[in-house]
Parts: structure tokens; C-alpha cells; sequence
């Protein structure tokens, strides 16, 4: 077998365990897709009364940022198990195995896609409850929820060297908190961000986050002409500026985590 | 002979700590090898240095002639390894467990399945094999951990600490599925606290200590060092124990311990029951004594022998239950 097709294989016979897993223990999809429910009502009710915004409902605005910002903390996923994972006997029977080296983290990752896929579905069903709309094609749709699946993937691989680098799951968990929260509010997540002070302002332009949200919107249709973006490049060209990091975050961490992986198994 | 296990000149530091000092093995192939010794001896380290999980500062080995570091992916395909702490997932089933590993080593998806099953049944876990094995009691998680092990028919075999913390039921059971393992001419390498343990399934055992190689021998070799069974008495006042140690002298094959603090004597003898007697007979009511026995050697025995001093086993013999993790931080 070559070694690519070693890795695929036993990336995929690690995903198929840490899926059975997550369906033996559901209490992680149950709060995985809880909380963005929660998200969706709250800011829809609470903020959406008091944030008018011109040419669009604010649930339509509102949509895009709740899907990053729910993708982003479910690819967190990946560092808490991998945490836990290091902590257990089980790293090393892996390590025991002729396995290729990476499919412990392939295994988690890929994974850790299928939580946001159920996330996402819970998400739309929800959005469509509440009155959210697309008004794209299908196929403009399916690439937003495309997108949306693969900046979360690349981002689970920092999440990955992130986990790998502490301590125990529960130190990854407050961090990863401090650390997404921010990243996913200082954004054009849930306002527009023209009134922002300058600082904040300028950081939101240039947050892949934002541009996300961006390149999201556009292809939902959930944009205003009477809302146009900030004339800076990356949010003129979101969907490339947002792709060049997703493929950035995955040059720099698939090898980083890797690495990180095989040297901290190897204490 | 061919050799299936060879290390030489093995050393491994953590920070502070030498846990391996030169460690020098051969097995030969077909042979159980038992490696003896005390909690923090360096069984385990040089388990993992053998079974590619961890580097050495210094030294070589090889598993049927393959390098443990240069070879490192063709050495994990022909071995099987069972660590300390029960490498199972307990979310998986036994079955999904055995046939996860089976993937791993890349055994076509058929013969996976049928070798699970087949294994499942040869550890007493076919009735438990379709529940996962967080429901699995200590001993049956043990059990499924050598099974995972042996999915893919592994020449070479490595158990650390395989009866560590399993009721003496569950050890007994244990030592029989090993004992088969071996009839099927599987090279074993097993490590032990228990000399009872080495004695009842090692061909050749190595005692460690610090790191180093202190004896090796057969059990039979190692025991006779030891010199057998002692003779044992705990008395109200250790101010008697030198009134034993007259009473019974030229009893004993050796020169008695007299333990003040434990108010106890202990000496090597040979003759079983009818020392027993006479050493009665000749304490008669000389001394009051509490307590009077035979003692089979054990680790205590042969440490005490070999180095003068008792072997550091925790008193409840269990194993450091830290995961693998937070022990690599302290010993690194």
C-alpha cells in the first residue's frame, strides 16, 4: 500500500471509532447542537430587537455569523479529545501499531466534521424556524455550507497542536473558550462592523472570521445592497481571503501537529 | 538458536532520574523471558524503548533483528504489545476493539473478523464481546487487551505487568492464557513484580534494580540464591530474638535475619515441615511466640538477598494508576 493510501485508511479506521464513540456518548452532539439553538434564539430575539439593519432582516444577517462561530468552537472539539485521548493507555497501542503517524489525527479531525454536520443541519432547521431564508441557487448554498465545513476543518488542526501542547482536556477547554470567543466576536459576526472603534474596526476587517462570514452571506444572499462591505481587500474578496487561510492554517498545522503528536506520544 | 530479542548497552535518563543504566537482554526465539523487579526498577522503560515507544540516550535493540529505531514501522508489524494500563477503548465493543487493531495492521477486513471472534473465544469474552468495554470488569479489559495484541499473530510478544492489579482469581486465569500463548511458540518478554508470577511462566528471568541487571538465572537458579523457603518467627520481645537465633542455630542453610522492629526472625532452610518441628522442639518455651511459619521465597526474598536491602513495592501492590501522561512529566 502506498503511504498516502496507508494514511487514508487508517485515518478512516480511527474516524469510524472516535464516531462510534461520539454515538455511545451523545452528550457531546446533544451540547453541540444546544447551544448554537440557543445562540440563534437568543440574538434573534434579544439583539434582532434592538439592531435594525437597512435592506435586511437581522435573522438573515444573523445566520452566517452564528454558523462560523458554531462551526469554529465545534472544531475546538478536536483539542479537548485529543487531550483526553493523550491522557489514556490507548495512545499507545496506537503507537505500538504499524499505523501510519498521522491517523490518530486524521481519525480525529475528519471526525470532528461530522459533529459540525449535525450541528449545521440542527442550525438550518432551527434558522428556517425563525424565519431565515437563503435566496441563493442550491449549488451557491451547498458552497456556503462548504465553506463554512472546510475553514472549520483547517482550524481543527491548530485546535490539534493546541490540544496536543496541554496539560489535560479541561485546560484546552478554558483556553479554547478565551481564545474563540473573542476571535468570533470582534467580527461582522452578529453587527456590522462600521461603528466599531478604529482598532476593533480594523482587526474585524482583516479577521478571517469576518471574511468568512462575508463569503457565507454573498452566496446565501443574506447581504444588502444599502449594506455594502468595508472597502478593504479582504472583505472585497472574501471567499479567496478566507480560502488562503484555511489553506495557510493547513500547510502550518497538519505538519506542526504532526510533529507534536509523535513527540509527546514519544515521552 | 536464533535470538528474537536483543538489547544491549540500554540507557534511558529522565531529567534527574537514570532509569535505565546499561541493560544488556537476549531472548531466545520460542522462550519467555521474565523481567523481575520492584515499582520504578526500569521494567517498563525498557519495554517501551523494545517496543518503539521510546527512544534510548545510549544503547541498542533489536526484534528479530530489526532495529527498534531504524526499523521502527517493520519492528511494530511482527509484535504485539500489552502495557501496564489497559490500552482498550471503552467506548468500543470487545469485538470493535480487536477489529480496530486488526485494521491497523492492515490485515485484509475478512480475516479481522473471524480472528476477533476466534480470539474473543479463546479469552472467555465471546458472550461479552458485543458490549463495550467500559462495562468490562479489571480482568476481562486485561484479557481483551492481549487479544488486541495478538490480532495480527504477533512472533513476539510483550506483556508489562500483565496480573498488576487483578484479583488473585483473575490472575490465575491470566497466567493460563499465557501459558497457552507460549505452547504456541510465541517469544515472550514479561515483566513482573512477582517472582511467583516469572516462576510459573518464564524459562529464563533477569532481575532488575535501578535501572541495572542485578541477577538472571532460571527460577530454580534464582531461588536457590535465595536459598528456598525461611523459617520464620515473630515473638513478643525482640530482646528473644538473639534466644532464637541460639536456639535454632545450625538449623538454617544461612545466617538468620533478626528484624528488631518487626520483632521477627527469618532464616533460609530446606526441609519443609520436619524443620518446622524441630525448630519447635528446640524453642520449646524458651521464648514466647506469636507467630511460626514456612515462607515460600518471593521479590521481598530475592531483593533482600541480591542487594541487602527490601524491594520498594508499594504495600498495596497496586501500580502507580497516574495515567501515562502525568508520569512521563514527573520521571522526565
Amino acid at each position: 500500500m502506498s503511504s498516502v493510501g496507508m494514511a487514508v485508511a487508517d485515518g478512516l479506521v480511527v474516524t469510524k471509532r472516535n464516531l462510534l464513540k461520539i454515538r455511545r456518548v451523545p452528550d457531546v452532539l446533544v451540547f453541540s447542537t444546544l447551544s448554537p439553538i440557543m445562540f440563534v434564539l437568543l440574538f434573534t430575539y434579544i439583539f434582532g430587537s434592538a439592531i435594525p439593519l437597512p435592506g435586511v432582516d437581522y435573522v438573515d444577517f444573523l445566520m452566517a455569523g452564528i454558523f462560523a462561530q458554531t462551526v469554529v468552537f465545534g472544531s475546538s472539539f478536536t483539542g479537548t479529545s485529543l487531550a483526553e485521548d493523550m491522557t489514556k493507555g490507548l495512545i499507545d497501542r496506537f503507537r505500538s501499531l504499524p499505523m501510519a503517524r498521522s491517523a490518530v489525527l486524521v481519525g480525529r479531525t475528519f471526525a470532528d466534521v461530522g459533529i459540525n454536520v449535525v450541528s449545521m443541519v440542527v442550525m438550518v432547521i432551527t434558522g428556517l424556524l425563525v424565519g431565515w431564508r437563503i435566496n441563493g441557487t442550491v449549488l451557491e448554498a451547498l458552497a456556503g455550507f462548504g465553506l463554512l465545513l472546510l475553514f472549520a476543518y483547517s482550524v481543527s488542526w491548530l485546535m490539534a497542536l493546541i490540544g496536543l501542547s496541554v496539560r489535560s482536556p479541561e485546560v484546552f477547554n478554558n483556553a479554547s473558550f478565551i481564545v474563540i470567543f473573542p476571535i468570533t466576536f470582534i467580527a461582522n459576526t452578529f453587527v456590522p462592523t462600521n461603528n466599531f472603534p478604529t482598532v476593533l474596526k480594523v482587526v474585524a476587517e482583516w479577521n478571517p472570521i469576518s471574511a468568512l462570514v462575508q463569503a457565507v452571506r454573498e452566496l446565501w444572499g443574506n447581504t444588502s445592497p444599502q449594506l455594502p462591505p468595508p472597502d478593504v481587500w479582504p472583505l472585497q474578496h472574501p471567499v479567496l481571503y478566507s480560502g488562503l487561510w484555511m489553506l495557510g492554517l493547513l500547510l502550518v498545522f497538519v505538519p506542526l501537529s504532526i510533529r507534536k503528536y509523535q513527540r509527546v506520544a514519544a515521552r | 538458536m536464533t535470538v528474537a530479542i536483543e538489547v544491549s548497552g540500554l540507557v534511558k535518563r529522565f531529567k534527574r532520574t537514570t532509569a535505565l543504566d546499561g541493560i544488556d537482554l537476549e531472548v531466545p526465539e520460542g522462550t519467555v523471558l521474565g523481567l523481575l523487579g520492584p515499582n520504578g526498577a526500569g521494567k517498563t522503560t525498557a519495554v517501551r524503548i523494545m517496543t518503539t515507544l521510546l527512544k534510548p540516550d545510549a544503547g541498542r535493540a533489536t526484534v528479530l533483528g530489526l532495529d527498534v529505531l531504524r526499523d521502527a514501522d517493520r519492528v511494530r508489524a511482527v509484535i504485539g504489545v500489552t502495557g501496564q494500563y489497559a490500552a482498550v477503548d471503552e467506548y468500543l465493543t470487545g469485538f470493535e476493539n480487536l477489529e480496530m487493531a486488526g485494521r491497523l495492521y492492515h490485515l485484509p477486513r475478512a480475516e479481522v473478523r473471524s480472528r476477533a471472534r476466534s480470539l474473543l473465544e479463546q479469552f472467555d469474552l465471546a458472550d461479552a464481546g458485543d458490549r463495550i468495554s467500559k462495562t468490562y470488569s479489571g480482568g476481562m479489559r486485561r484479557r481483551l487487551d492481549i487479544a488486541a495484541s495478538l490480532i495480527a499473530r504477533p512472533r513476539v510478544l510483550f506483556l508489562d505487568e500483565p496480573t498488576t492489579g487483578l484479583d488473585p482469581r483473575s490472575r490465575i486465569t491470566m497466567w493460563e492464557f499465557i501459558a497457552a500463548l507460549v505452547g504456541e511458540g510465541t517469544t515472550i518478554l514479561l515483566t513482573t513484580q512477582y517472582l511467583e508470577e516469572a516462576d510459573r511462566l518464564a524459562d529464563g528471568i533477569a532481575v532488575v534494580d535501578h535501572g541495572r541487571i542485578i541477577a538472571r538465572g532460571t527460577a530454580d537458579e534464582l531461588k536457590a540464591q535465595v536459598g528456598g523457603e525461611r523459617l520464620e518467627f515473630t515473638v513478643t520481645d525482640a530482646a528473644d530474638l538473639p534466644v532464637l537465633a541460639d536456639a535454632l542455630s545450625g538449623l538454617g542453610l544461612d545466617r538468620p535475619n533478626l528484624d528488631e522492629a518487626n520483632r521477627t526472625f527469618s532464616m533460609p532452610v530446606s526441609g519443609g515441615a520436619g524443620v518446622l518441628r524441630e525448630a519447635l522442639d528446640r524453642v520449646a518455651d524458651r521464648v514466647t511466640v506469636i507467630d511460626v511459619g514456612l515462607r515460600r521465597p518471593d521479590l521481598d526474598d530475592v531483593f533482600l538477598t541480591l542487594t541487602g536491602r527490601a524491594a520498594e513495592v508499594q504495600p498495596d501492590g497496586k501500580p502507580d494508576e497516574r495515567p501515562a501522561r502525568d508520569r512521563a512529566e514527573v520521571t522526565r
